[in-house]
This record gives structure tokens, sequence and C-alpha cells, in this order.
């Protein structure tokens, strides 16, 4: 039976629809609805006041670890794209080895922030170990979310014995301790570069490294992502799109996915920064970037026993790990806080 | 006969329903047992007509109706019957052979259209969506239909509207939304599982007024579930009450109301509030809960709270019996309005309590 072509139906209500609807259209109008979401609430919610403002605007937390992230981003990004006049990274000024701000022999003449124990710039490696480091946690983060988010998808979606399977797949892999997975697929992952590569091409060690963090980081965004398609999954509108004919693949892609999205965002910023300290453990453990290419990581690793006698060797990057990680924890919790307001006034 | 005159269309298909339900059985198997949510309900629906079925929550409505359909999960459910569209059994047809049916002939619409939309799809997505899946035109073409849809179900500058998110309408517009999804592609059968009820009442009543406008328009049949007597009284042809997973009485509209037989449907026709009641009149209710779906009680499934109740009921589960008119039928061994109905309240009322132990009002114990 096709569709009937409704052109010619009558268009106007009864009066008393028409001026419902224009008190919807005025209410909608003035902002007041739009702001919150909710025609009905807005009329309701006058303690709502302050709820409304601390959801729109940022805090002075959130906007700090915006600014922290953008310098740190910038600072690196410039820096590897050779725009920054920094000195090189891996160029060794033996005089000034090991000196710096806190180092008790002195500082470095013409090193801001002095040198480490072979005397390259410390401001030099900590940009360019700073593109590493991110380079490799946002690289790893996107392939877990890519591979755990279409796991999860599935998992929560189809729910059953798929999802039976994926998640004990997941509790087997989140039940090996991390460090010791990661470690584990960096040399298989090593050896078995080394073993194709011997006709001559050579594996970027930062790859190998992404596709590490990545597979350990699979089972943590997947299980993420599968609670929430399972939330979203059992919404009326899920059951309403089957109610319509809608196939079950489309009704994944276009009514759950975008609905998961935020929450793989959210859990995304976190990710990363768990990301760049797994990226330092393994740098410390030497499995980490390859020296003499600086990341936050290796800088520590290197010179971890200078620590008495050159602090700043070893603070500074840690420094700019802690904050880093800071800023994105933060701003993981603005974004999720953020989504729950939204969902509730949906 | 109080129907209005038959048309000759309606004529045609009274040799073979439009739809035809026969025994159908929908059993949920859960950790606690299997609960009978649906037990042997059976109906027949024509072209262009209304059934209404009522009933408390829990009494089977919703399943009954995603039943009918096939929307209920494979996992744990245990469907039997026959379930007949347009003369074809649909019952054991799979999910890939239903959705050609779903959306296109068979349709529904939801309690809530503050969840039966998806929240960040703009309106004119989540309508041209089914529109393009099942009907063979352009993106163009689909944009004017769900533009007049939208105009059809009154919603003002439909252009406007469909680039707009469901958070960003009222109520009532979201609910008018639904039901422009839902007729998108021209169903002949529209399942309304509580229409109204997330509604305000000024709300409810354009939103019924206009199932009506559409179900005339395009000849619809329509099953409108509902909780509420005073929302299927102006608008079924016909009227099921649900209790317990089974119809236990079943009529034409204007029958039911004035000819009840079943005191379940006598009890929920006096919680309704009466305009010329005093304020401050308490409202009638009917005593204890709907009975436990796993364990259901061996005889009549209301005679536990019912102020008819004998040993009888308690024993022996009342087939559905004929009543007096056409299309009448009814579960219950002591018929409101029958000798043996007026003599089974008396004697209750003279021990002051019913045979099961549910209070009987106007008891001289003055019990409740």
């Amino acid at each position: 039976m096709p569709a009937q072509p409704p052109d010619d139906m009558p268009v106007s209500g009864p009066e008393g629809a028409r001026d419902l609807d224009r008190y919807a259209e005025d209410s909608l109008e003035s902002g007041l609805a739009v702001a919150q979401g909710n025609l009905y609430f807005s009329a309701v919610e006058v303690g709502g006041e302050g709820q409304r403002r601390r959801g729109r605007k940022l805090g002075l937390g959130a906007w700090l670890a915006i600014g922290w992230m953008v310098f740190i981003v910038l600072f690196s990004v410039l820096a590897q794209l050779g725009v920054l006049p920094l000195k090189s990274p891996t160029e060794s000024f033996a005089a000034c080895a090991r000196l710096g701000p806190f180092a008790k022999e002195g500082t470095a003449p013409g090193h801001l922030l002095g040198c480490d124990s072979n005397g390259r710039d410390m401001i030099a490696r900590l940009a360019y170990g700073g593109w590493s480091s991110l380079f490799v946690a946002t690289g790893a983060v996107l392939f877990g979310l890519v591979f755990g988010g279409v796991l999860g998808m599935l998992a929560g979606f189809f729910g059953g014995k798929v999802d039976t399977v994926l998640t004990s797949l997941f509790n087997v892999f989140l039940a090996i301790p991390a460090v010791v997975l990661a470690l584990a697929l960096v040399a298989f992952l090593q050896g078995a570069s080394s073993a194709s590569g011997s006709g001559g091409t050579n594996v970027d060690p930062k790859l190998l490294l992404i596709l590490a963090i990545g597979i350990v980081s699979i089972p943590l965004l997947g299980r993420i992502t599968r609670a929430s398609a399972l939330t979203w999954s059992q919404r009326e509108f899920v059951l309403a799109a089957r109610a319509q004919g809608a196939k079950p693949l489309r009704i994944m892609i276009r009514e759950v996915l975008p609905n998961v999205i935020p929450a793989m965002m959210s859990i995304a910023l976190l990710a990363i920064a768990i990301a760049i300290v797994a990226e330092g453990t393994l740098s410390i453990l030497g499995v980490g970037v390859k020296p003499p290419t600086p990341s936050w990581g290796n800088i520590i690793g290197l010179d971890r026993g200078k620590i008495k006698e050159s602090p700043h060797i070893v603070f500074l990057p840690a420094l700019l790990i802690f904050l880093t990680v800071l800023s994105l924890n933060f701003l993981g919790d603005v974004v999720r806080a953020r989504l729950d307001v939204r969902e509730s006034a949906v | 006969m109080t129907m209005p005159a038959v048309s000759p269309a309606a004529a045609e298909t009274a040799a073979e329903p439009m739809l035809e339900v026969t025994d159908l059985t929908t059993h949920f198997e859960t950790p606690r047992g299997i609960v009978r949510a649906v037990d042997g309900v059976s109906f027949t629906l024509d072209r262009g007509k209304t059934l209404g079925v009522v009933g408390e929550s829990g009494s089977g409505k919703t399943v009954l109706s995603r039943s009918i359909m096939g929307l209920l999960p494979k996992r744990g459910t245990i469907r039997e019957g026959s379930v007949r569209f347009d003369g074809t059994e649909i019952a054991d047809l799979s999910a890939k052979e239903m959705r050609a049916y779903w959306g296109a002939r068979l349709s529904m619409i939801f309690q809530d259209p503050m969840t039966s939309l998806n929240p960040v799809m703009k309106i004119g997505k989540q309508i041209t969506e089914s529109i393009r899946q099942h009907l063979d035109v352009d993106k163009k073409y689909a944009n004017e239909l769900a533009e007049n849809l939208l105009r059809s179900v009154r919603i003002p500058e439909p252009e406007q509207r469909m680039k707009e998110y469901p958070h960003q309408l009222s109520g009532g517009m979201r609910q008018r939304v639904c039901i422009a999804v839902a007729l998108a592609c021209g169903p002949t059968l529209l399942f309304a599982d509580e229409p109204t009820t997330a509604l305000d009442v000024t709300v409810q009543a354009q939103v019924l007024d206009l199932m009506a406008q559409q179900q005339r328009e395009r000849f619809m049949a329509i099953v409108l579930i509902t909780h509420d007597l005073g929302v299927v009284a102006g608008r079924a042809d016909e009227i099921a009450v649900m209790y317990a997973g089974r119809i236990v009485e079943k009529a034409p509209t204007s029958v039911l109301f004035t000819d009840m037989k079943m005191p379940y449907t006598e009890a929920l026709l006096s919680s309704i509030p009466k305009l010329e009641q005093p304020s401050h009149t308490r409202l009638a209710t009917i005593p204890g809960r709907p009975p436990n779906l796993v364990n259901p009680p061996k005889g009549c499934k209301f005679a536990p709270r019912c102020a008819y109740a004998q040993d009888r009921c308690l024993e022996e589960d009342p087939p559905l019996l004929p009543g007096s008119q056409p299309g009448h039928e009814y579960r219950c061994w002591f018929p409101v309005g029958t000798p043996e109905g007026i003599d089974a309240l008396a004697r209750n009322r003279a021990n002051a309590d019913a045979a099961t132990g549910s209070p009987v009002p106007g008891a001289a114990g003055g019990a409740a």
C-alpha cells in the first residue's frame, strides 16, 4: 500500500490547538526554552537558574585546563614543525651537562631550563618530547576508540551471545596487568616488525607503541561504549525505529551511535591521560620511544639516576605530565558533567 | 445495533477481518519462573475501526500490542497462537520478513513522546528515514512528504520544525511528530500504546481528535491501548477489558457501558470520579493488586479482589461466555446485573466478606 499523498489535507486546526502552538512558539523565540531544552520545565524551574548557569558557563578550573592543553599542544606541535626558535633536542652542549635551574653545580648559560646529563637543551627536549608523548597517546586512544568502540557497540546493541563473548574477552584482557600486557605486546610487535622489516623498511617505534597501548586500551574503551550503547539501545526511540522497519545496522549507526559518541568523547580525554602515563611507564622501562628521540617518559627514564644532583631533568617532564594529565582528567569530567545536564533535559 | 451505517468497503472486508488474532499467548522466561503476560487473547478488527484495550498496569496491554506486531525480543519469549493480517499469517514471520510490514502496514505510537524520538536527530530526518526505507522516492520528495505530514498533524511552520531537534518542541508537539512518523508510510493498522498518558489533559483531547481525523482520512484501523476508560469511551467502536493477560470482557462500546457483565469492568468504571459528587468524596478503588503473573490464582484471576466472588470462582476458571447482545463476551460465573450476580453480591454483603476474603463495598460489616 503506497503512502497517500497528503497534499490536500486540512491545514488549520481548531483554535485551541493554534493558541497552544502560538504559546509554544513565543516561549521558544524568547529563548527561555532553548536554554534548558524543555518547554514545560522552563516554566516551572524557578530555582533551576543557578544550576542552568553552572551548566552553561565553564569554571576557572576548566579554563585553566583548556589553556594548559592549548599551550602544551601548540608548544609541541610548533616545535615539531620547526617554527619555534629552539635548539636541537639531540645536540650536546658538553659544558652544560646536568646544569639547570635547580642543579647543585649551577645553571647553564643560554639554556633557560638547563640541560640533561648529555648536555642537551631541556626546553627543546621537553617540546619535542611532548610531541612524542601526545602523538603516541592520542594515536593509541584513537586506535582503541575505533576497535573498542565497534566491539562495544556490537556488544551493547545486540546483547545476548555477542555480548557474553565480547564482555568475557574484555574481562580477560582487563585481568592481565596493563603494563605487563603492553610490555609483551611491544616486545612481540618489535620482533614481528624487525623480522618482516629485514628487507629494509623500518617501522617507526612510535607506531609500535601506538599499537601496543591502543590494544591495551580496547577493553577499557569497549566496556564504556558497551555500557552506554546498552542503555541507549533500550530507549523507546530505538523500538520506535524498529517498529518503522529500520534495519538493525541502520538503527545501530543512525540511532544509537550518535547518542553514544558523547560518552566516548569524555572517556577518550581520560584515556589520553592514561595513555600518556602508560607511554611514560614504558619509556622508563626502556621499551618506549627510542632515544635519542625524546619523549616525556624517556627523558625521565634516561636520567632517573641523576635525580639528586640535577632534579630538574626528572621533575620538569614529570611536571608537564602531571599538569597535562590533570587537565585532561578535569576536562573529561567537565565534558561528562555537561552531557549529564543535556541528558536530563531531553 | 447502534453502529453507523456499514460502508461498502467495510462490508467487503467483513468476510475476512483485516486483523484476526487467535489464541495469542506470550510468556516470558524469567528467573522467577514463566510470566504469563498474554494468555490466550483472541479478537478481530476491521479496517477503519477502533478497538480500545483497557486494563490496569501490568495487565498485558503493552505486551499484547508488541506481540501482535512481533516487536518483542526473541530471547526468553514464548509466543504462540495466530495473528492473521490481511489474510497472511504474520505470527511466525522472522524479523527480516516483518520489516516489510513494520512502518509500511503496521505502525505504532508510544506512550512517552519524550523518549520515543531520537534526541540527537532532527525532526525532519526522523520522518524521512522511514519514508526512504519503504518508498522508492528521492530525498527531495521525501522532504516534501514529511513537511506535508507535519502540516497534516497540525504543526505550525513545518519547514522550520523539520530542522529542529525534539527537545525544542513541547510534549504535545512531540507526540504529533510521533504520529507523523508513524503515519509516514500509510499504515493500515496503527497501535497507539497509551498515546496521551504523558500529555496534559487539554493536549490529550487534541491528540486523540487528530488520530481520529487521520483514521477517517486513511481508513485505518486503530488499536487504542489505555488505562483510562474515559479516553476510549467516545472513540472506540469496541472495547476489550484486559486483566492478568486475558480479555475478561469485550463488547461494542455502547454495550459495555450500559450492560457490563464483568465485575472488574464495573469496578473500573466506578473508580472514575463523577462530576455530580461533592468534592472530597473518597474515590472508589479496587482492593488488592493485580495477580502475580508467574503463579496466577487457580480459578478466576480476578476473584481475590472481586466483591461478587463465591467459592466456585476460586476453583473454576470461567471461560469467555457470550452476552445477550452480539459481539459481547465476558468471563464471569456471577455476572453483574444477572440474578446470579445480584444474589452473589447480596450474599457477600450479608457475610461482610467475599468468599475470597476481599472486602465488599457496602457490606454490613463495614469493610472498606
